[in-house]
């Protein structure tokens, strides 16, 4: 049977955009075809989970309806007239939307390692999406459930597997709109560069680090093992080596998506922003993978902040944003696996976060001590691209390797 | 009137400059004058001194990013 990953080689892109021609021919006429576009999905979204991965399939269509159950409830219980809007209610529906996630997560950790029956490629980006829904619903933007709409933004198959994580406000808009012929002519424009620019980062670049140069600097630094450390040049290789694969390979991956959206007519906010030029770790995380940190950002980071202070619970506002970046960073860590790594890489960068809001309070305390000029940005971007290369060395994981195996 | 000082007032509390009132323009986020937790600050602020309810959802970055817009947000949402 066939099965095909999304975007894995030149030939799985050949057969989408084909599949896509029609409808893109109906956009370019001013108009759109929902029914045709989603038999397209339903295809590509069928070969992704059918032959060996048929019980990933089954698991998505009851992680669906396990979703579609929850929303569609909270929705009606905070729209009705007089609606009592219990944080208890919403608590709950938090708590049971994240279960799937969290048993996926953790079965791992307790069967010895097997993976979880009920998991399938995307469930997070998928349960990012819905809880992201009973929040805003919360705050009284989601005013009514729209089950077909619901689908299209839970399962929408360009972003499915991996993200970007798009906002339902903001997908719906995109979905109700016909757009002209000039604007759609537009869009389809930058989806067909994306699409390129993502050949060259996923194919080109990402296979430059991530086969041809990555295995053999891992090769020589386990070789090199012994001194202080197993510390080598090699590892510094491996280091900046797995920084620039890491790149390449994801934020290719995110060009792809956002490009089939595009041709779809759906504008999949970007995940990357030149993120090497960031000047310190907090203009590191507002440009890489956007999607992911502005999620923890808005419905992590701010709400438990926005808490804590209105219920005055703890009065030092530095505190409060120290404890905000510790727990974003550790459910951060958490999420990507529960080794020592990961949740190292988490506290590593919640401490770098904390050093680096105290050095911006210092220096807006002493505001003439410190010049600012090209040589010091350039000096910022340097030393932000080195502890960024760093904290993905822990994050690699080939520390575990290099010294436990 | 009234709005436009008091917002004033508090965003060059929360950044600690005047920068904020000599140019109603300057984008607050890209020049690192306000982050996450300025911004959490700044609705509670809002909410205590305006009597405008901001919830987080309702914060989207682009539409709040300079003193002027943010002076705008309040405005119209205290007609509702």
């Amino acid at each position: 049977m066939i099965n095909l990953q999304p975007y894995e080689n030149p030939g799985y892109f050949v057969l989408l955009v084909i599949a896509l021609l029609p409808a893109i021919i109906v956009r370019l006429n001013g108009a759109r075809s929902h029914w045709y576009e989603t038999l397209v999905s339903f295809v590509f979204l069928f070969l992704m989970f059918d032959g060996r991965k048929w019980t990933q399939g089954v698991a998505l269509i009851g992680y669906t309806i396990w979703q579609y159950a929850i929303v569609a409830l909270y929705i009606r219980y905070r729209t009705k007239k007089d609606s009592p809007n219990k944080f208890s209610v919403f608590f709950w529906s938090v708590v049971l939307a994240i279960v799937p996630l969290t048993v996926v997560k953790f079965t791992p950790l307790f069967d010895h390692g097997q993976s979880s029956i009920i998991g399938f490629l995307g469930i997070s980006y998928l349960t990012f999406k819905t809880v992201g829904m009973i929040m805003e619903t919360r705050d009284g933007f989601i005013k009514d459930f729209h089950p077909v709409k619901f689908l299209q933004f839970l399962l929408f198959m360009p972003t499915i597997s991996s993200g970007p994580i798009d906002r339902y406000r903001r997908f719906e808009k995109d979905y109700d709109r016909v757009l002209t012929r000039e604007k759609y002519l537009d869009l389809l424009g930058k989806g067909v560069d994306r699409l390129f620019l993502g050949f060259f980062y996923k194919f080109i670049m990402g296979y430059i680090f991530g086969t041809m140069l990555l295995p053999n600097l891992e090769r020589q630094a386990m070789q090199a093992r012994g001194g202080f450390l197993d510390l080598s040049w090699p590892l510094v290789g491996v280091m900046y080596c797995y920084s620039m694969y890491l790149f390449f390979d994801f934020a290719g991956y995110s060009l792809f998506a956002v490009g089939i959206s595009n041709m779809m007519g759906v504008e999949t906010p970007m995940n990357f922003n030149y993120p090497w030029i960031s000047h310190n770790i907090k203009d590191f995380w507002n440009r890489w993978h956007m999607t992911l940190s502005f999620w923890f950002r808005d419905y992590i980071y701010m709400r438990f902040v926005f808490f804590i202070m209105k219920h005055k619970w703890i009065k030092n506002r530095v505190t409060i944003a120290n404890l905000g970046y510790l727990l974003l960073f550790m459910i951060m860590g958490v999420w990507h696996g529960e080794t020592w790594y990961y949740i190292v890489y988490g506290l590593f960068h919640a401490t770098v976060m904390i050093l680096t809001d105290a050095w911006i309070r210092f220096k807006r305390k002493h505001k003439d001590a410190f010049p600012s000029n090209h040589f010091t940005k350039a000096i910022a971007i340097l030393l932000t691209f080195n502890t960024i290369c760093f904290s993905f060395l822990i994050f690699s994981g080939f520390l575990d390797r290099l010294w436990f195996r | 009137m009234a709005v436009k000082d008091t917002v004033l007032d508090i965003l060059s509390d929360l950044t600690g400059s005047d920068e904020v009132k000599e140019d109603l323009d300057k984008n607050l986020f890209t020049s690192g004058l306000l982050d996450s937790m300025g911004t959490v600050q700044l609705l509670l602020e809002l909410q205590s001194q305006l009597d405008v309810n901001v919830p987080v959802s309702e914060f989207d970055r682009t539409q709040w990013d300079t003193p002027n817009k943010i002076i705008a947000k309040v405005e119209q949402m205290q007609q509702q």
